[in-house]
Parts: C-alpha cells; sequence; structure tokens
C-alpha cells in the first residue's frame, strides 16, 4: 500500500507584514518591510534599535477581556493563526474532524515575555508575589492547548521546542502523523513573542543582531532581526480533502531533519546538507525537481554562506538554476514560527505565481553565489519547493512541497 | 461584616473575572460566578496584594464563596494590625 498523500487545506499568519493570509501574499508580492524601530520595549537601551513587531494588535479584536488576560501573546498569535487555517479549511469548533486531530505547535521561547514581567516584580520591584498566571501563560504548549481548548481537539497535541527550527520540525512531525495514519487531521505550525526587555537584552549578547536591518546573502550583511509572528496549516489526507471538497493548497510530500553534533551555536555544511537530502529523499524527488528553496537566510555572518555551501552540497551544478530567497528580509526572524511562516509565505507565493524576494540586498558576495531574487518578487512558479530552518543546537530541519494537486 | 472591605474583596473578584461589581454580592458562591481553581488563585494573588496579606494555601482550597473570602481576608487584615503578629513582618 502506497503511503496517503498530504494535502494543506487551510493556512493561517499574523506577523510584522500582515494580519492574515491575504495581507501576507500581498506584503510578499510587494517586497514589504515589516522592520521598524521596536515599540513594545524602550529601545534606547539596547545596541539595536528595529524589529519586526506585529503592529496595530489588539487582544480585544480576537479575544473576550478575561480570556485575553489568560494568555501570553505569543499563544494569542498560534490562536489567531489556527482559526484563520481551519476556517479555510472549513473546519468549525468542535466538528467531528477534530476529535482525534493532531496539534503540533513549535516555540522557541514560549511566554517568556510574561515570565519577564513577573520576574521584574519579583526582583526589580521587590513584590512578595507574582502572578500565578505566570506558570500557565509561559508553557511553551499554551498554543497548542489554546487551540485545543477552543476548537475541541483531544488527539495528541504538544509543542516542539527546537529554538529556530521548532515550527518546521512540528509541520514535519504533523506531516508525517497524517501520512502514517496516526492522525486524520492535523493543526501545525509555531508562534514567538520575543519583544521582552529579558529577551532582547539576551539576543543583544549574542551579537547577532543587526543595528540596522536583515539583508540576507547581501556582502554587507549584519545580522539578523527578530521578529514574531504566528503561522498555522491543516493537514490531512489528500483523498479526504477531495472528498469533503475543499481546495488543496498544496501537498507536503517530504520532510528531512538532522543534527549538527559540532557546536551549540556554530553551523555547519554538513548538518543542513543531510536534513536537505533526507526530505528530498522522504519526498522521492530528486534535487534537479526543486525550483524554489524559501532559505533560512538569517542575514548573519556565519548561517547565509554555511546555507549556500549546504545547499551547493546537494544541488551540485542545479543549484546555478535554483530560485532561493530569504522572507525573514520582510517579516523577520521569528524564532520558533520561523519554519511555519516560511512554509506559509511559500506556499502563498508559488500559488500565486510569483518568487518573494530577498528585500534590502545590495551587493553580491561570492560566498553567498545563488539566485536570491533581490530586492523584488519575480513572476514564475515551481512544481516543488523547499523551506529550510537551521537551529542554535545544530538543529536542521527542512520541508518538501508540492504544487499541483488541485 | 465590615462594608468597604466586603467591597474591596468584591471590587478584586469583578477585575480579576472580567465581570460586573454589580453582579457579585458576599451571598455569591464561586459556582454561581464561573469561578474555577484557576480563577480562585488569580482572585487569592488580588486579595494578596490589594490588603497585603499572605492566604495560607489550606484557606485558599476551602473558600467557596464571596462570604468565607471577606471573612478569610478580614481575619487576615486584623492579625496584620495587631502589633505582635507575626505576619506583620519585621521591616
Amino acid at each position: 500500500m502506497s503511503p496517503r498523500r498530504v494535502a494543506v487545506t487551510g493556512l493561517g499568519a499574523i506577523c510584522a507584514i500582515a494580519h492574515d493570509c491575504g495581507e501576507l501574499r500581498e506584503a510578499l508580492r510587494d517586497g514589504r518591510s515589516g522592520i521598524r524601530p521596536i515599540e513594545l520595549v524602550d529601545r534606547t537601551r539596547l545596541r539595536f534599535p528595529n524589529g519586526a513587531e506585529v503592529t496595530g494588535y489588539r487582544p480585544e479584536d480576537h479575544f473576550e477581556p478575561k480570556e485575553a488576560s489568560m494568555v501570553d501573546r505569543f499563544a494569542q498569535f498560534a490562536v489567531i493563526a489556527a482559526r484563520e487555517a481551519l476556517g479555510q479549511a472549513g473546519i468549525e469548533p468542535s466538528s467531528d474532524l477534530l476529535r482525534k486531530a493532531t496539534i503540533v505547535s513549535g516555540s522557541c521561547i514560549g511566554g517568556q515575555t510574561t515570565e519577564d514581567e513577573g520576574f521584574v516584580d519579583l526582583y526589580l520591584k521587590g513584590r512578595p508575589r507574582i502572578s500565578p498566571m505566570i506558570i500557565p501563560k509561559t508553557m511553551a504548549n499554551a498554543g497548542a492547548s489554546r487551540i485545543s481548548l477552543e476548537y475541541g481537539v483531544r488527539g495528541p497535541v504538544y509543542t516542539v521546542a527546537t529554538a529556530c527550527s521548532s515550527s518546521n520540525h512540528a509541520i514535519g512531525q504533523a506531516f508525517w502523523s497524517v501520512r502514517q495514519g496516526t492522525a486524520e487531521l492535523a493543526i501545525a505550525g509555531g508562534s514567538e513573542a520575543t519583544f521582552s526587555m529579558g529577551i532582547l537584552k539576551a539576543w543583544e549578547a549574542m551579537r547577532v543582531v543587526s543595528p540596522e536591518t536583515c539583508r540576507p546573502f547581501s556582502k554587507d550583511r549584519s545580522g539578523l532581526i527578530l521578529g514574531e509572528a504566528g503561522a498555522m496549516m491543516v493537514l490531512e489526507p489528500l483523498e479526504a480533502a477531495k472528498a469533503r471538497g475543499v481546495p488543496v493548497l498544496a501537498e507536503i510530500t517530504g520532510f528531512g531533519c538532522s543534527s549538527d553534533a559540532h557546536h551549540l551555536t556554530q553551523p555547519t555544511v554538513e548538518g543542513p546538507a543531510m536534513a536537505i537530502e533526507m526530505a528530498l529523499a522522504d519526498a522521492g524527488v530528486e534535487s534537479g525537481q526543486i525550483g524554489y528553496i524559501n532559505a533560512h537566510g538569517t542575514g548573519t555572518a556565519a548561517n547565509d554562506p554555511t546555507e549556500t555551501a549546504a545547499i551547493r552540497q546537494v544541488f551540485g551544478s542545479g543549484a546555478d538554476r535554483l530560485v532561493v530567497s530569504s522572507t525573514k528580509s520582510m517579516h523577520g526572524h521569528t524564532l520558533g514560527a520561523a519554519g511555519a511562516l516560511e512554509a506559509v509565505s511559500t506556499i502563498l507565493a508559488i500559488r500565486a505565481g510569483f518568487f518573494p524576494p530577498t528585500i534590502n540586498y545590495s551587493a553580491p558576495d561570492p560566498r553567498c553565489d545563488l539566485d536570491v531574487v533581490p530586492n523584488e518578487a519575480r513572476p514564475g512558479t515551481a512544481e516543488n519547493a523547499m523551506s529550510n530552518s537551521f537551529a542554535f543546537g545544530g538543529l536542521n530541519a527542512a520541508l518538501v512541497l508540492h504544487f499541483g494537486a488541485d | 461584616m465590615p462594608d468597604e472591605l466586603a467591597q474591596k474583596v468584591i471590587q478584586c473578584i469583578a477585575e480579576t473575572q472580567h465581570l460586573e461589581p454589580e453582579k457579585i454580592t458576599v451571598d455569591s458562591t464561586f459556582e454561581e460566578l464561573g469561578i474555577d481553581s484557576l480563577d480562585g488563585i488569580n482572585i487569592l494573588f488580588a486579595l494578596e496584594t490589594e490588603f497585603d496579606i499572605s492566604i495560607p494555601d489550606d484557606a485558599a482550597q476551602s473558600i467557596r464563596t464571596v462570604r468565607e473570602m471577606v471573612e478569610g481576608v478580614a481575619k487576615l487584615v486584623a492579625e496584620k494590625d495587631t502589633p505582635e503578629s507575626p505576619a506583620q513582618g519585621s521591616d
């Protein structure tokens, strides 16, 4: 019996350049930047002034006041993205399909913004007690659990924490689960709310955040720009989607993941290359069949040449025919949400017939000599695409998407 | 039961639960107000902050009505206001 094919039937996203997927598609097409002066914390205390915040966000537009007070911003983003994705897939709360569904979410830092506020009360203000909501708001599974509560999902619900690969791993796990018949429906993705003083100062100390903007693969790149987001997708067997009569937005056909076993923060070429090879093998496609890669492309000194070398190692001379771009240049590095936001972005762009650009690109770097779609989106399509995520801790993940099943 | 203290307790419950204070009386039960165990500890946190008291865990588990809550808080406030009370703190 051949394995089940897995369809994506719903997408949801909220990030610095869009509050939903319709806006996201147009922002990607326009090459719009969500990188702006940080407003959520006092940026004068930081060495970097810019971030990719979700602006104009009002929790009360999405949640009852009491619920909003019990759910951290990162989990709110997860819920908002899941609602959009489930709505597009035509699935109502408490639907029979959800009873045995799975939710796999990714988050790197969970509700540490809430924790940070509590610790300010405790350590700085000398308060004798802190809120009992810190524990349930901070837990990394808060987003997944909230979606489960709201929709009545009773199957396997869990959260993957693999730093910047978290939601790529999450989608991969959900994909495998649907493909092997463990779940008939999956809600998968990730979310992150990055902007608290403690988190930002910790990133500052890593010396990988750009003092200006994110310029992936560009010779003058100066680091990543932190972002926040929620992004989710609905997965189900292709045949089930067709039987329900819902549009198939893409198929997920392969997932690969690997560990560098080398260093906490220094990337290798071999680890990412292995994840990419595993994803291709899992999808049963040759490297030459891939037309577009949404790169991890952080804009740091170390990532971009290493990722270029990994792609060249796997794709050989075919790498020169590949279209590669980093949408982080627009929506920032959303950490645990990155894999999902970038997979969602890839599906939106390819379906709309364009390759999203790498904006803020100013000069070629011979060590990053791929076609990175500089600055302006390009019309085009791909039968198969990839989305890469590589994390601190040496954890690599890659998804293969297929277009044309509908 | 001191009315002013009862009103403050009701205000804490109203703010924590996002309820109208007019809908809460000292005779309301937590069940009537839809207050579950997690809501309960949130209210205790608000009361501890408002009255600068420390509510022991065993008391927290047995309270089921607004009246019990007001009485419990009144007792702890009275103990705090007694100079020899250990709950007073040394500084």
